[in-house]
């Protein structure tokens, strides 16, 4: 396991709630990512890769955090695309980059909406940590 | 954390924690549960999410918490708030990302024991013909008018498009559509995410049951609804699918700014609430009743396509194969209505969250046929086990804004179920003891096992005991179908 960066799936009664932690906020994010597609039960097809040019901003790092993640979920439903490979900067609240990824094969489960319940990125002795609760 | 001991005891099913509790809250919570089902929810943080409920601008009476509660995002899941109209302000968070998610009942003729070996070709025919499972697609794609249309008439439009009679939209909550919505306050990717789905059930503890009715509790009730013991009986559980998601989504990311700008602080960003009579109020109000109007017509759509399975399954072996509707009730909405509170009448916003509306008898808005024995209320229990038909009361009326519980309530989260149940053992059992399954995840099946729930018949007790519902009929399930 990457004592550095990862993602873990933590108990909640109803929902889904995920521990993530990072050096950096882009690393937080993609492990964010990474931890949704997984709980998702998410299969991609091994080609072709597709790839998407992605600007976001918010007024804060927790909204720009939904956003990015509710970009995915809206990409999975109307696109079919599932997303595991970034390449993302975040600057002022601004996340520009290319994310990478291919076609959906299979979703085993239905993820609602990315929820900000007590959600804060926080600094840490591993770097930055948050959690995140998904409506399922 | 709070413990058994902030709690007064008001009676057996009936529980307070003063407003004393803690600084911030605007009012008490009330607990509508045994010391049972309260015990099993201790570790959980749903009384924590209702008292954090309770520090809203413009509550009035009580936050209830209903005896299925357990721990959501923002509000606890069986919450229910009434906030003053129009200066108190609406919760998107308080209502849920899948706005009217709701129960629809339908009743027949057909007598299980006549039907009973053609029940495993029922519920082929019902997977068959209801769209289910993640990402699915409808029967019909809609333009941007047809979307439109449904954003603004519900069930209304599947009557003009032949897929509803007119005493399904009479027995449906609101008559299956509620005024006020406008599609220009929607977004675009709401718009996009709701054009393929409708008529489609999605996944998650969403399902479709054939259930046979086991008891009646109340003949003159269950005759009005056209409800008899050993009938088989369909109920569809589910919501506005991914239009309504995106509709929550979009809210509640804007009144992360409504907050800063009307000066309110909350314990949770979750709870992100604006004034009703501000311009996000008064969006966010005509946006959610759009997807009101979608989930209606999508349970409306799903009926239809039942209908055809029912007809497909069962036309020439059963006498008459012919589903009426009971009716059809929300537990995730946000509604404007008058209620009594403290002797002084008045309109509120009464969001509920995990709760169904249960208005007593003789209340405005209830068809002609159900205006003497109160307003049915549906509660699915969890998958293999029973639910319940019960009628709301004067006793909803005067305690609980008109409300009562939605289902079983969860106990064992996703994760550990799945770790404590194999799905495939699951559908094994379930089939054992005469339950037909068609499941499109197994790993899905089994984070909606039964042992993940509490028992719904102590939910029952609870709420009839404490005078907020009256039992009708309990059914049990002869076939499930989930995504």
């Amino acid at each position: 396991m990457d004592t550095t960066a990862g993602y873990r799936e933590r108990e909640h009664t109803a929902d889904w709630e995920l521990e993530i932690w990072a050096p950096d906020l882009p690393e937080l994010f993609a492990q964010a990512a990474r931890g949704m597609l997984a709980l998702s039960g998410a299969r991609l097809e091994p080609e072709p890769r597709r790839e998407r040019l992605l600007e976001l901003e918010a007024p804060d790092a927790e909204s720009l955090l939904v956003a990015f993640l509710s970009e995915l979920l809206y990409l999975a439903e109307t696109k079919n695309l599932g997303f595991d490979d970034f390449e993302i900067s975040i600057h002022s609240y601004r996340l520009r980059g290319r994310i990478y990824g291919a076609a959906l094969t299979w979703l085993s489960k239905e993820i609602k909406a990315v929820t900000y319940h007590n959600l804060s990125i926080r600094k840490t002795s591993r770097g930055l940590e948050a959690r995140v609760v998904f409506d399922v | 954390m709070i413990n058994l001991q902030d709690l007064i005891k008001i009676s057996d099913y009936e529980w307070e924690i003063p407003r004393s509790f803690r600084q911030d809250m605007r009012v008490p919570v009330r607990i509508f549960a045994t010391r049972k089902l309260i015990e099993a929810v201790m570790d959980d943080r749903s009384l924590e999410q209702a008292v954090n409920s309770a520090t809203l601008p413009g509550l009035v009476g009580h936050v209830l918490v209903m005896p299925d509660m357990h721990q959501g995002y923002g509000f606890p899941i069986g919450g229910v708030a009434a906030t003053r109209y129009p200066e108190g302000v609406i919760s998107p968070g308080g209502i849920g990302y899948d706005i009217n998610c709701g129960v629809r009942l339908l009743a027949s003729q057909i007598e299980y024991e006549e039907a009973r070996e053609h029940i495993a070709a029922l519920a082929t025919a019902l997977n068959h013909n209801c769209p289910s499972g993640v990402g699915t697609k409808g029967h019909v794609r809609l333009n941007d008018s047809e979307l439109n249309q449904i954003c603004r008439q519900g069930s209304r439009w599947a009557l003009k498009q032949g897929f509803a009679s007119e005493a399904d939209v009479r027995r449906t909550e609101e008559g299956g559509v509620l005024e006020g919505a406008d599609p220009d306050a929607v977004s675009k990717r709401a718009k996009e995410r709701g054009r393929a789905q409708i008529g489609t059930l999605g996944a998650g503890n969403h399902f479709i049951e054939v259930d046979v009715v086991e008891q009646i509790f109340d003949a003159q009730a269950a005759q009005a609804m056209g409800l008899f013991e050993g009938h088989l009986v369909l109920q569809i559980h589910c919501g506005s699918r991914g239009f309504g998601h995106q509709i929550c989504t979009d809210y509640v990311n804007e009144f992360q700014g409504a907050v800063r700008r009307y000066g309110i602080q909350l314990p949770d960003r979750e709870l992100v609430c604006a004034p009703l009579n501000s311009p996000e109020g008064k969006n966010y109000l005509a946006a959610m009743r759009c997807a009101a109007n979608y989930a209606f017509a999508n349970r409306q759509v799903l009926a239809h396509y039942a209908r055809k399975a029912f007809e497909e399954a069962l036309a020439g072996k059963v006498q008459n194969w012919h589903l009426h509707q009971v009716y059809d009730i929300a537990h995730n909405m946000g509604k404007i209505e008058t209620h009594v509170i403290d002797g002084e009448r008045m309109k509120v916003c009464v969001h509920r969250k995990g709760a169904t509306r249960a208005f007593g008898p003789g209340y405005e808005g209830l068809p002609e046929e159900y205006r003497s024995i109160g307003q049915p209320v549906l509660v699915p229990g969890s998958m293999g086990t029973a639910s319940w038909v019960l009628v709301g009361t004067e006793g909803s009326m005067q305690r609980s804004f008109g409300s009562t519980c939605h289902g079983a309530g969860r106990v064992m989260s996703r994760s550990k179920a799945k770790k404590t149940v194999w799905g495939e053992d699951l559908r094994s059992e379930l089939e054992a003891s005469g339950i037909h399954v068609r499941a499109g995840s197994m790993a899905g099946l089994a984070e909606e096992a039964p042992q993940a729930y509490k028992d719904v018949d102590d939910v029952i007790d609870a709420v009839s005991g404490a005078g907020i519902a009256r039992k009708v009929a309990r059914l049990v399930p002869v076939a499930v179908i989930k995504g």
